[in-house]
């Protein structure tokens, strides 16, 4: 007891830091690392694989790429390319089995997400990672009110009593802009329209703040008149919530008017990054000319045929060491069918794979 | 004043209530006349079964000793001149017992049946049904084999021998040795309700809401229970209802075999078993409980076919 007594203020905070338990270093470390964190979520050499009776797909296939904190980030491509199994894996709802994510990092604040327990990971979910899906009419349930969806997030992470979360559900229904947000409390889905259900993904996804928001070609379903507000309403809802965006979408429309920066992907590779600017102004991999030259414009004759890219992406069992792109390129020779090219930096904030375009290519300005 | 009254209207005609998916089954369901039939009949018979004590003109066991000696020692039939004089309107049986009393006695039982039975076979084959086809794999092929089994085994042996066997246990003691038989009943029926569990959760957990579910962070338990369960409950009911007359006969036979409900009390199949000894004679003690069997389990499939058709529309017609 007096020798307790007779220990100083700092010898005592001291005690306290070496008996703190296991939880509190933890929690501490993790702080540490969020405070060094320069990008609220860096994907590094990450590679997911479905197992398949007909071999290994390599779905995802070392990725890296890094999204700042506010950042709107666009992830294009044609379908089956990997954008979908991409945001599935940082969220770590890849169905297992067959999917499997096999390596690499994905450092959320600067905490490897791979690392962390299932239960952490769905606490995760939700909170600090909103997501929204392609299809808003299979991904609201039918026999559930619209309100308690929304507030089902609420619930299971901010701990609100159920006055406080239905406030706040009817507080982000009319933030979305759905009108007379308190009748349509207690709505089912099929009372809303498709606009008006992703809406309701949107209100749900933001509904605790995330801090990342996973959006898995949020407009696809929609026609463009909606299309046009639901993009308007993410924005400016990620503007007032400081939400980073990985945008996912194979429409580069609605990447170059919503994203800082875009990642093309095509056969699980990441083959194109760069500043929005830089690379519309000067791409530099013919895959992603191809998707440029396939927007249709408004400066076409009448009448003829829509361009697209010749044939179809490659099936990603047993890829061979090449440029994954080759048997669709027109400027592809030899070397793209034997070796596959790296990415390599070509301007400022720009990188491509590409053997042609490098700076010994043969492929001109 | 007049634009205020204006936009009132304009609120009121746009605010609808919610109309949900009961709502919706109602209404279909209330077109159906035979479904409605079915109900009305089924209706009658819970009345029968909760009311039908108070409302029998006698207690099922007392004897009527006076009418029957009046009428030569020999049960009277219905409606003739000396039942309507005594009150026994439907007769009585060979001891002077009301034959209107003992029916409206056999219906509790009956309604008891349907009622033990299904809570469990819902008791038993929700879980399991939920289990196999949330988890699939290893477990779904261990509690389907499981309950491929219980379907190959006979019932009706199984019933009797666990009838037979737990007879002097604390279990089959309780509400006259009904419960013991109807837990019987229920084990043997919920493979139906399993399978059809398994079936819907397999083909629910594979749409996007439970994938939207496990990106906000919701408990595999809940998405089970609050999301894929509530989307299985139309065709759960409907197995449920349907069932009901399988459990009624089911009591029915084993009652006419002599296991089950004890004298005095009768079911309906007891009461068909005691007067099958004067079925020449004495036809209504046979007519009436088999009628009372038939009416009810015709209502319950009625009922059941209508609430197929109106909790899924799209099947309708199909078949």
């Amino acid at each position: 007891m007096t020798s307790s007594s007779n220990v100083s203020v700092e010898e005592q905070s001291t005690v306290e830091i070496t008996l703190g338990d296991q939880l509190a270093t933890e929690v501490r470390e993790r702080e540490a690392k969020r405070a060094k964190a320069e990008n609220l979520l860096e994907v590094r050499n990450l590679s997911t694989h479905f197992y398949t009776p007909d071999g290994v797909v390599r779905a995802v296939d070392e990725v890296s790429f890094e999204l700042g904190y506010g950042e709107t980030l666009g992830l294009v491509g044609e379908s089956g390319c990997g954008k979908s199994v991409t945001a599935l894996s940082i969220s770590r709802l890849v169905a297992d089995p067959p999917g499997k994510i096999v390596s690499g990092e994905i450092l959320f604040e600067g905490v490897d997400l791979l690392k962390l327990s299932p239960e952490a990971m769905r606490k995760l979910r939700g909170k600090d990672i909103g997501f929204i899906f392609q299809d808003p009419v299979t991904s609201l349930n039918p026999t559930l009110t619209i309100g308690y969806q929304i507030a089902e997030s609420i619930r299971q992470h901010m701990g609100l009593p159920a006055k406080a979360a239905k406030d706040r559900v009817v507080e982000l229904l009319a933030k979305v802009g759905i009108p007379r947000p308190k009748d349509r409390y207690t709505d089912y889905p099929h009372q809303f329209s498709g606009g008006m259900r992703q809406r309701v993904m949107i209100a749900i996804a933001l509904s605790c703040d995330p801090k990342l928001l996973l959006a898995d070609e949020p407009t696809t379903a929609l026609d463009v008149t909606i299309q046009a507000q639901i993009l308007e309403l993410i924005q400016r809802l990620s503007e007032e919530f400081r939400t980073s965006v990985l945008l996912i979408t194979h429409d580069l429309g609605i990447a170059a008017g919503m994203c800082q920066r875009i990642n093309v992907m095509y056969a699980g590779r990441i083959v194109e990054t760069g500043n929005v600017d830089t690379m519309f102004e000067n791409p530099r991999m013919p895959y992603t000319w191809g998707l440029l030259d396939s927007l249709p414009r408004l400066d076409d004759i009448r009448g003829s045929r829509l361009r697209t890219i010749e044939g179809l992406p490659p099936l990603l069992i047993n890829v061979p060491d090449a440029c994954r792109f080759n048997p669709r390129c027109a400027y592809a020779r030899d070397v793209c069918r034997e070796k596959e090219p790296v990415l390599t930096v070509r301007e400022e904030n720009h990188e491509a794979r590409c053997w042609g375009t490098q700076a010994d290519g043969w492929i001109p300005q | 004043m007049a634009s205020g009254t204006l936009a009132q209207s304009g609120a009121s005609v746009v605010a609808r209530r919610s109309s949900g998916v009961w709502r919706d089954a109602f209404g279909r369901l209330r077109r159906n006349k035979l479904a409605m039939v079915g109900l009305a009949l089924v209706l009658l018979l819970v009345f029968m079964g909760v009311l039908g004590p108070t409302l029998a003109p006698f207690p099922y066991y007392a004897q009527d000793i006076e009418a029957i000696t009046a009428n030569g020692f020999r049960p009277l039939h219905p409606f003739e001149p000396l039942s309507m004089e005594t009150g026994h309107w439907l007769g009585t049986d060979e001891l002077g017992r009301d034959s209107l009393s003992r029916l409206l006695d056999g219906a509790q039982i009956s309604l008891a049946v349907a009622l033990v039975v299904q809570i469990v076979v819902l008791v038993i084959g929700m879980p399991i049904g939920a289990i196999a086809g949330w988890f699939g794999g290893r477990i779904d092929n261990i509690l389907m084999r499981f309950t491929d089994v219980m379907y190959a085994f006979p019932d009706l042996l199984l019933i009797i021998l666990m009838s037979v066997t737990f007879r002097n246990t604390w279990l089959g003691q309780q509400f006259n040795g009904l419960l013991l038989v109807f837990i019987a009943i229920g084990l043997t029926s919920w493979v139906t309700v399993a399978r059809l569990v398994r079936g819907q959760l397999l083909s629910l957990k594979e749409i996007e809401f439970v994938e939207a579910a496990r990106a906000i962070g919701v408990r595999d338990r809940n998405i089970v229970t609050k999301h894929l369960l509530p989307n299985s409950i139309g065709p759960v009911i409907v197995a449920i209802t349907l069932g009901i007359p399988g459990a009624i006969l089911a009591e029915a036979t084993l009652a006419f075999l002599g296991v089950g409900v004890q004298p005095p009390r009768a079911s309906w199949g007891s009461l068909i078993n005691e007067g099958v000894r004067y079925i020449r004679s004495d036809p209504h003690l046979v007519l009436l409980p088999a009628i009372a069997i038939a009416t009810s389990l015709i209502s319950f499939t009625f009922l059941g076919d209508g609430l197929r058709d109106a909790l899924d529309p799209k099947l309708k017609g199909k078949q």
